[in-house]
């Protein structure tokens, strides 16, 4: 496999004919943010956070989804881009009900830690207070739609990892949700195995286990890394 | 007879039923029941049902092999498919450019006041209401669509009366 070198915020970085520059960057410890992405999954390019400036291309990119080149120059922390992420997250804060004082994963929580990176203290837009439901029909787990950021990391996870995908998105715009099934109760879902890693997965309070109170809930994100190498390369490897 | 009247027509209305049930299995076959047909198969079935009954998008994610969940995801992300009954009538206010200046807002608040708001149907089921980008009538601003016939140059008086004909309290 060839292998291509580039340059990322100025450091020379190598990376595999057809790896991401997000991977590339990741590897050479450069930490792009983002929310969609999670290693062992398919990339999206949904939330768009992880977007970086290629010399020589007008347009931004998302690393996630763009594979690195020979000589490429990219920047990923540039103010253009600060702003366009600062946007993005306070987007994502209005358009729910991100109630940090009352969720289980305050603290723990990635979109609290990206608000926080960026340095959002207020949101400029006017809040959409959607009337959302929470489903706590399961008996482990349940989903707060108020907190979900649609990133859509439990459709995959419970699609490509686990084979069952009970989970999806309905609608569109800002009337999508996700949904089990046919939108029905979770705990009367047919298709759920209760294997509960879409709840590892899901970077906010949206999915949680059960019996957790305010900022109690850790997720566990080694444990996508070892399924997916044990399937891979057969390799138990905690 | 009246009664014999009733009694062959019923049988005949069953066999219509199982009909559909067998159209939606033909159109799943001539797409040898491939997931990647959803979409077509979702069309045979709004064609045939009217709209998608949980128990309907339940027999086509069997029969495709499909998710349950991508299926409603699908069929909810198209605004053609429809998962209620629609009503017995059906107005859409063409809101393109040319009716939207000719006061298609008009139009659209009687029937929101009177009916139901655009995308949904009256409680009765008498009535659906919808809007459109632009029907292409744009001569005849504005214009509306009742069951499929076009009304040109409308008002609210005009439509006001049209829902008082079809007994729209």
């Amino acid at each position: 496999m060839s292998v291509k070198t580039l340059t990322i915020d100025g450091k020379m970085v190598t990376g595999a004919a057809g790896e991401s520059i997000f991977n590339a960057a990741w590897n050479a410890g450069i930490h792009i943010p983002r929310l969609c992405h999670i290693g062992g999954l398919s990339d999206v390019g949904a939330c768009r956070l992880c977007l970086v400036e290629i010399e020589g291309q007008p347009k931004l990119a998302a690393s996630c989804l763009t594979p690195v080149e020979e000589g490429m120059v990219v920047r990923t922390n540039t103010p253009r881009l600060q702003a366009h992420r600062k946007l993005i997250v306070e987007l994502l804060l209005a358009e729910r009900n991100h109630i940090c004082s009352v969720c289980v994963q305050n603290g723990n929580c990635e979109l609290q830690d990206l608000a926080e990176g960026l340095g959002i203290d207020h949101v400029r837009l006017r809040y959409q207070f959607p009337r959302l439901g929470v489903d706590t029909s399961h008996e482990r787990f349940g989903i707060d739609h108020n907190r979900c950021v649609l990133c859509t990391r439990c459709v995959r996870v419970c699609d490509e990892v686990e084979g069952a995908h009970t989970w999806d998105v309905k609608g569109r715009g800002r009337n999508s949700m996700v949904i089990t099934d046919l939108d029905e109760p979770w705990g009367q879902s047919e298709t759920c195995t209760s294997c509960g890693k879409c709840v590892q997965v899901c970077p906010t309070g949206a999915l949680f286990e059960k019996g957790k109170t305010v900022a109690e809930s850790r997720k566990d994100r080694r444990f996508l890394k070892y399924i997916v190498t044990a399937r891979k390369e057969h390799q138990w490897i905690r | 007879m009246p009664t014999h009247v009733q009694e062959s027509s019923k049988p005949r209305a069953a066999a219509v039923r199982d009909n559909r049930a067998k159209f939606l299995e033909r159109a799943m076959s001539r797409h040898h029941y491939s997931g990647d047909a959803l979409i077509e198969v979702l069309h045979t079935a709004q064609e045939l049902y009217g709209y998608l009954t949980p128990e309907l998008l339940k027999t086509i994610a069997r029969k495709l092999k499909l998710p349950p969940s991508r299926v409603l995801g699908v069929a909810t992300f198209y605004h053609f498919f429809s998962l209620e009954p629609k009503g017995e009538h059906s107005y859409i206010v063409c809101l393109g450019t040319a009716c939207y200046v000719k006061g298609a807002l008009g139009l659209l608040e009687v029937l929101e006041r009177r009916c139901a708001m655009a995308g949904s149907t009256s409680p009765d089921g008498k009535v659906s209401v919808n809007s459109a980008r632009c029907i292409g009538a744009c001569g005849l601003a504005p214009a509306m669509i009742r069951d499929g016939e076009i009304l040109g140059r409308m008002t609210p008086e005009k439509l006001n009366e049209d829902l008082d004909r079809i007994g729209v309290e």
